[in-house]
């Protein structure tokens, strides 16, 4: 039986971006050896907030901590919030072992989206390393529910080892979606592994793509990302205006007062985590930045 | 200054500054202003017309500061000390957020539904300038801070304008000061002479004015108001500059810039700057929990973008070195800032310079970037960067 929750009506309280509102895990699941994918809902009986694909919240952890983390469900899914989290850390390892009927503090949504309105009548191209699928699991889901919408929907993923591809079953139900294409990779094969071996750009030589037509969602380490947008504006032809990123930085508060995610003149928090590669050119890369 | 400016001028006396802190009182203000403090002029909660550091004044270079005495009885003879109001609007440590679990029941509460009313007594037109770029922080954009706004909203301000300026100041090249004009709610001008010893008052604001009227202030002659504006002027005159013409270019495009490797071989990453900086605004979050586990706290803390741990994301720090974080710093202040909200995030008063152990000069490091060597290409006349927004 959950626990019950009390929220005492205190007048301030819709108006505070820092305080936490409770929800209960709904549901856990394992998706790798180290990441987990937690559903929460409201603990107050109200629809859980409205998010759109790209954005993040605020999870907080009783005493432990809070952490930004993108949410990964499907934006249609009313009452219920989604997250991938790895386990890295202290905090995160709190996040993942919390249980069905558990509660976590959550503020949020915030940031900036994928521009999925703006894409429409486009092909979208979708290059995710490693946990960076899990911020474009959403707009994926969009795009599959609005096939119209979209040309061809493609999707590029990799991973270090066969062992951390994440959402599996749904990368092959997805790759056999009409006018879909999806194409893995992993650093590190094992021997049971007859897949594709080498880094995302790798996965280029397969795709025919018109540059044009084609708008590029990326999300991984920024290593990644930065070949990644080498491959799109030098060798195949991408615009950088059609070329969108999302960046990760400490993060403390989420609406621009704390100053730890600040990216040049940027907030990631409320100017990003979605940038427009036009906006960040020469400063991706920049070390120390 | 006309006689329409001397007109809705007042004088009071010293002992009308004490009158003005009981009236405050009376109004419910906790009053804060300047008091001696462990060898320096700290801005306190103060009591009565004692509290204030009456014939004190500092002495300021880089690296340096001391209080030493006057041979006058000035209650505002000095120019800034490391504190600034700041530690009341935006307080070093607050708790956000309590958390209480009662066995299957969990609490969230919070503490801001109560705000306290300060008035500020001796606010410099330097830091009224801080105090309106931390405005544009915390309430000027898609998120407005409540613990911020609350304070904010209910302050008083008496602002001091500045007759000196000492040798870390440059209020005059970035705009600030040493004359204010609006920000506040009365502004008084300190004179001295072998005649007087009173305080020209103005009214900023009807509220200000309303108090001015209950000290049966009396209006100020034109002599005395032209004896005030001069004496203002006197601290116009300033030996520090910061040349701000086209700085956030400036800043953007030398982000490789020889300097840097410079100033990182005398900076400690100390944090100094930030912590007496007026508008410097991050903090961070601490999570602290009781031992019984049944209540849980989180505080929000000052921070610095000198520390390691400030841009640490999993798999290690952006920002390992102290290069790199001083030009965070300095970059932030005088050119992101403007991006982000529409105005420098340095106001010129020179309290990193002072506070700073090994003496780095913002105003040199700008120089310095901008190519020149020491006495090199003169100061020429900088973008009012406070009136860009």
């Amino acid at each position: 039986m959950p626990p019950t929750l009390e929220q005492p009506g205190i007048s301030h309280a819709a108006s505070d971006p820092m305080r936490p509102e409770p929800y209960f895990v709904a549901s856990v699941s394992r998706e790798t050896h180290d990441t987990f994918t937690l559903s929460v809902e409201p603990a107050n009986g109200v629809p859980a907030a409205g998010f759109a694909p790209g954005q993040f919240s605020m999870l907080y952890v009783f005493g432990v901590g809070e952490l930004p983390i993108s949410i990964s469900g499907d934006p249609e899914q009313a009452g219920r919030l989604t997250y991938t989290v790895r386990s890295v850390g202290p905090a995160t390892q709190a996040l993942v072992s919390r249980v069905t009927g558990d509660w976590l503090g959550v503020r949020g949504p915030f940031g900036a989206a994928w521009p999925l309105e703006a894409v429409r009548g486009k092909d979208v191209l979708i290059i995710a390393g490693g946990i960076g699928l899990a911020p474009l699991r959403p707009a994926i889901y969009h795009i599959l529910r609005h096939r119209d919408d979209y040309v061809r929907l493609i999707v590029l993923y990799g991973a270090r080892s066969p062992g951390d591809l994440l959402y599996k079953k749904e990368l092959a139900a997805w790759g056999r979606s009409p006018d879909t294409q999806v194409l893995t990779t992993v650093d590190y094969g094992g021997v049971n592994w007859r897949g594709r071996v080498g880094v995302v750009t790798t996965l280029f030589r397969h795709l025919r793509m018109h540059p044009d037509k084609t708008v590029a969602f990326i999300c991984g380490p920024e290593i990644m990302m930065r070949y990644v947008i080498t491959e799109l504006e030098e060798n195949r032809g991408v615009l950088a205006n059609d070329i969108y990123l999302s960046m990760e930085r400490n993060m403390k508060c989420a609406v621009g007062f704390c100053g730890h995610c600040q990216y040049g003149p940027y907030f990631i928090c409320k100017d990003g985590p979605v940038f427009c590669y036009q906006k960040l050119r020469g400063l991706l890369g920049k070390h120390e930045l | 200054m006309g006689p329409t400016v001397a007109s809705n001028r007042s004088v009071i006396e010293v002992e009308g500054i004490a009158q003005l802190i009981a009236l405050l009182q009376r109004r419910g203000y906790q009053v804060a202003g300047p008091t001696l403090r462990d060898g320096a002029i700290a801005c306190e909660i103060i009591n009565k017309l004692e509290d204030l550091p009456a014939g004190w004044t500092d002495e300021q270079a880089p690296g340096h500061y001391r209080v030493k005495k006057r041979n006058d009885g000035a209650l505002f003879g000095y120019s800034v000390g490391p504190q600034s109001w700041k530690k009341f609007l935006h307080p070093p440590e607050l708790q956000l957020v309590e958390l209480r679990r009662d066995g299957a029941s969990l609490k969230i509460l919070h503490n801001h539904s109560v705000f306290p009313h300060f008035a500020f007594l001796g606010v410099r037109p330097c830091e009224l300038a801080a105090i309106a770029v931390q405005d544009r922080v915390f309430q000027g954009g898609r998120f407005t801070d409540p613990h911020y706004d609350g304070r904010r909203g209910q302050v008083f301000i008496v602002a001091v304008q500045c007759t000196q300026a000492g040798p870390s100041c440059f209020c005059a090249s970035m705009g600030t000061g040493p004359r204010a004009r609006e920000g506040f709610d009365v502004a008084l001008t300190e004179i001295i002479d072998s005649d007087h010893h009173l305080f020209v008052a103005e009214a900023g604001t009807k509220a200000g004015a309303e108090v001015l009227k209950e000290l049966h202030a009396v209006p100020a002659t034109p002599v005395l108001c032209q004896q005030a504006e001069e004496s203002i002027r006197h601290a116009s005159v300033q030996t520090r500059q910061m040349d701000t013409a086209g700085i956030r270019d400036l800043l953007y495009e030398n982000f490789d810039h020889p300097e840097w490797d410079n100033v990182a071989t005398r900076c400690l990453s100390c944090a100094n700057c930030t912590m007496v900086c007026p508008t410097c605004f991050c903090t961070t979050m601490e999570d602290v929990s009781e031992v019984t586990g049944e209540h849980a706290g989180r505080w929000r803390r000052w921070d610095s973008c000198f520390t390691q741990s400030f841009s640490y994301i999993h798999g290690g720090s952006v920002r390992t070195s102290s290069k790199s974080r001083f030009r965070q710093w300095m970059t932030h202040k005088l050119a992101s800032w403007i991006d982000q909200f529409g105005t420098s995030g340095c106001v010129g008063c020179g309290r990193c310079i002072t506070w700073c152990p090994v003496g780095i000069e913002i105003t040199e490091e700008v120089h310095a970037i901008r190519g020149g060597g020491v006495n090199a290409a003169p100061i020429s006349k900088g973008d009012n960067i406070h009136e860009l927004a």
